[in-house]
């Protein structure tokens, strides 16, 4: 089955390091097909930042995001431009401190989380705020099984950040019940 | 040949289609590149410039593209292997010396990751209307060799190829990937070194006072020196004899630009590469390449689903064409049908070789994304119709 | 008949005495093409004492030319040599030189191929001190496309692109190189053949950017289309408005159309050259890990 996600947030919120884990867990941890591309140029200029990746058990054969089953959203601008694309029945997972949803469309699946306060109030590191993100899309779609995400985080961070990060990860996956 | 460990970095990475190629060309023993930054190609630079100092390699950022192409042919003739990489206005502005290569037979490779033209049109956004200009760009009469990937994983090994095809036909060859291919992440399998088959440079044996640089065999490629060795050669771009000595006469340029055209011709079936899919029972074959490739196989599902009997032929390698098979199966399919990033370059040649014996249709895309495979489906449609 | 009476068996056996320089040159491509008295075969005859004088191993040094007159000089002289695109020896001799760094590589060119459409290349490979050895033969005219306005040409001087005279003002090539960062900078004309020779010797085993203007006459075109006289009246003019001044400041060296011609070595100076610099660099950043570093020690060790 095809899942498409959208990781979107600001500049050096780690939005394109994120969709590499998540692509990479999928990819090489799980033996799926994933794609992750980003935006690139105006659109990528300014705050906006955006990932998608997609997650097949075939080929990839389409490139892009058509209708995304997945908006992790770190921004409200980011949230704002893509939450369009999410299907009916998608999944919102979005940080409350930095986005607002408002109105919803009946169907979509919301999930909130306060990922950078935990990530400065439990380690001390805002950093890892996008590695909490990951820990909770992670329990909360089961899109890539959490063994792999966590042998992708450890693959794709800085060496000797590793245990904060995959601590980051756990208190995220830990924050859905 | 074997390709030297130190350049291969052997496991399974997840790699984009531009630092994808940057690893294939250092699998390949590149160890000479320059270049001029331009979105979408940078990734390949950057990786490069980052990889080369542990690999024993100069990387050098040069002020323009027509200083890059001719570096890396200055380099060439050095004893390097050598690539420049690069995307929409610099492939324009490295046309002149293209021809420069093709005219000194100095293998070397240049990557154009296809952006949308004219001018500066899309520089982050998808196309592939560099098809024409990577076969006729440069004045005069040659022929080109070109890979065109639809993957990561084929970036890494056609820029092998490119190198290999390099060495062996002593010519610049083109990697023609597309922005898509370029940008996107992908799992890349890179084996073993002791896996990868590497073309040594064709050097001469001959005694000093015999060698001529020009002078050919059965595959009508010439042995190369290359400077330093003691030949005290001369190679020029005007039209030469044997002795590589200019020769501006009638005579001498039917004895030189037909063989350097022959030299791949007469070698097409040893370098045209296609992937054939249900070709034998279809009515309509879609003919694509790069990233379109990868959206028609969508529409091709759609189309089965229907009932319709499309085949596909899938052009790995793009320069040459391959005539032959295209003008075949037009004898018993009712129409071709080309999805191309643009409106319609490889549509002219299937249409050339299929020579009225079929319909050729096109679907095209005017650049900035790939095709809504709806879009190519309707053509495929309309080709099941034809009488 | 022999010209002008003289008896058969005196041509006979001039002819057949070997000239000094032909081992340097590929006689079996002569005659040239160069017109009588034109400057540029000066040049390559001092390149080749220069050679002479140093006994350098040739097999070593290579030459790169672009498209001109002088462009033909890669054509003429017995070393791994290539003629390559208007404007581009410099950075066909840049991958040259960077691929194997054993040779002396010596782009040999003329004053719009380097200046005009290879503008760039110069001043970005002077600003790097790409270690290049090269000599301009400065006519101040494209000679090879019958005489038309090169970025050298002085102010007024009439070309076939500036019949009323020339109104751009012109590029002084040694204050340019010198102000990008060559190493070695001079500036000699046809007739200082000596001086030439010397300048060239001491290029040819300096590191660095170095850079030779020749000022030569084209009395075919820039000499008929400013009625400046023959080959020999131009050699007269020089020797009578050369003002030699070593270590001139470069900006006061420009050239004036009648005026005097400053020459001399300007620049000569110790800048460590674009690889020299890559190794120092990049050694000291990646220590062990970097490739040239541990493959340049071993050669040292041994
Ligand atoms: C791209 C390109 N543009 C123009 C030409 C034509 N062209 C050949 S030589 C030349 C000028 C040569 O002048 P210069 O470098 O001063 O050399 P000279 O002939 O005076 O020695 C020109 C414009 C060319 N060969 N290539
Ligand atoms: S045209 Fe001028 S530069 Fe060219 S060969 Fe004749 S005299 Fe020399």
């Amino acid at each position: 089955m095809r899942r498409e996600i959208r990781i979107t947030g600001f500049g050096g919120q780690g939005v394109i390091l994120s969709g590499v884990i998540v692509g990479k867990a999928a990819s090489i941890y799980d033996n799926k097909n994933a794609t992750m591309s980003q935006a690139y140029g105006p659109e990528a200029r300014g705050s906006a930042c955006s990932t998608q990746i997609l997650v097949d058990d075939k080929e990839i054969l389409y490139p892009y995001i058509r209708k995304s089953d997945v908006l992790v959203a770190m921004s409200q601008e980011g949230f704002s431009k893509f939450v369009g694309e999410l299907k009916a029945d998608g999944v919102l997972i979005y940080d409350e401190d930095m986005v607002n949803p408002g109105e919803v469309k009946k169907g979509i699946k919301v999930y909130p989380i306060k990922a950078q306060r935990m990530a400065e109030t439990d380690l001390g590191r805002k950093i890892v705020t996008n590695i909490v993100m990951l820990g909770f899309f992670t329990a909360v779609t089961q899109a890539v099984p959490k063994e792999a995400m966590v042998e992708a985080i450890k693959t794709s961070v800085p060496k000797g950040t590793i245990d904060l990060n995959l601590k980051a990860f756990d208190l995220g996956y830990d924050a859905f019940e | 040949m074997k390709a030297d460990p130190i350049g291969v970095r052997t496991g399974t990475l997840y790699l984009d289609g531009d630092r994808a190629t940057a690893e294939g060309a250092i699998a390949a023993g590149c160890r000479f590149f320059a270049g001029y930054p331009i979105t979408p190609s940078t990734e390949c630079a950057e990786l490069i410039s980052e990889r080369f100092p542990e690999v024993g390699g100069i990387f050098i950022q040069m002020e323009d593209e027509i200083a890059s192409i001719t570096a890396i042919i200055g380099a060439a003739w050095g004893g390097a292997r050598t690539m420049t990489v690069t995307s929409g206005p610099g492939i324009s502005l490295m046309m002149e010396n293209i021809g420069l290569a093709i005219m000194l037979e100095t293998p070397c490779v240049v990557a154009n990751v296809q952006r949308g033209g004219p001018s500066t049109g899309l520089p982050t956004m998808v196309g592939q209307a560099d098809v024409m200009q990577a076969r006729w760009g440069s004045h005069g009469d040659y022929e080109i060799i070109a890979y065109s990937p639809q993957s990561p994983q084929e970036a890494f090994d056609f820029t092998i190829k490119a190198f290999n095809m390099a060495e062996r036909y002593r010519t610049p060859v083109i990697v023609l990937l597309d922005e898509c291919v370029g940008h996107m992440v992908e799992k890349v399998v890179i084996p073993p070194a002791d896996t990868i088959e590497i073309e040594p440079r064709r050097l001469t044996d001959a005694a000093k006072d015999e060698y001529l640089p020009f002078a050919y065999g059965d595959d009508l490629v010439p042995d190369m020196a290359i400077a330093g060795m003691g030949y005290r050669f001369h190679v020029t771009g005007l039209t030469h004899d044997e002795r590589g000595y200019p020769e501006m006469s009638v005579r001498c340029q039917e004895w030189l630009v037909p063989r350097l055209v022959a030299k791949i011709r007469q070698n097409a079936d040893d370098i045209i590469e296609f992937d054939e899919e249900n070709t034998d029972d279809a009515d309509v074959v879609v003919v694509s390449y790069g990233i379109s490739a990868r959206v028609s196989r969508m529409a091709i599902d759609l189309a089965r689903e229907k009932g319709i009997k499309v085949g596909f032929l899938r052009l790995r390698a793009i320069w040459p064409f391959p005539e032959k098979r295209v003008a075949e199966l037009a004898k018993k399919i009712k129409s071709y049908v080309v999805v191309e990033i643009n409106l319609g370059q490889i549509y002219y040649e299937v249409q050339r070789c299929a020579a009225g014996r079929c319909e050729t249709l096109l679907s095209p895309h005017a650049g900035g994304g790939v095709h809504d495979p709806e879009d190519i489906f309707k053509v495929i449609e309309k080709g099941a119709k034809v009488k | 008949m022999s010209p002008k009476g003289v008896p058969e068996a005196v041509i006979a056996a001039v002819s057949s005495e070997e000239h000094p320089i032909a081992p340097f040159l590929r006689m079996d491509r002569m005659p040239h093409i160069w017109c009588s008295t034109c400057g540029i075969g000066t040049a390559v005859k001092a390149l080749v004492a220069a050679f002479e004088k140093l006994e350098t191993d040739l097999d070593k040094v290579s030459i790169v030319s672009g498209i001109g007159c002088t462009g033909r000089v890669a054509g003429y002289v017995r070393l791994d040599s290539f003629h390559t695109t208007h404007g581009r020896p410099i950075p066909f001799a840049t991958g040259l030189k960077l691929a194997n760094s054993e040779l002396t590589v010596i782009v040999f060119s003329g004053d719009g191929d380097l200046s005009a459409i290879g503008g760039n290349h110069f001043i970005h490979a002077a600003r790097r001190n790409m270690d290049l050895k090269v000599i301009c033969v400065n006519n101040f005219i494209y000679g090879m496309t019958g005489g038309q306005a090169a970025p050298t040409t002085p102010l007024t001087a009439v070309t076939s692109t500036t019949p009323y005279g020339n109104a751009e003002p012109p590029f002084n090539l040694c204050h340019l190189a010198a102000a990008c960062g060559a190493n070695y900078v001079a500036r000699w004309t046809a007739l200082h053949v000596r001086r030439l020779t010397k300048a060239f010797a001491e290029i040819l085993v300096k590191p660095g950017f170095c850079f030779v203007e020749v000022i030569t006459p084209c009395s075919t075109l820039y000499a008929r289309k400013n009625r400046l006289g023959t080959g020999l009246d131009i050699m007269k003019y020089y020797h009578d408005n050369t003002v030699i001044e070593h270590g001139a400041e470069p900006a006061d060296t420009d050239i004036v159309f009648g005026g005097p011609i400053i020459c001399g070595k300007f620049v000569d100076r110790d800048r460590p050259t674009w690889l020299e610099y890559q190794d120092q660099h990049l050694g000291e950043v990646l220590g062990d890990k970097y490739y040239r570093g541990k493959v340049l020690q071993g050669a040292g060790e041994r």
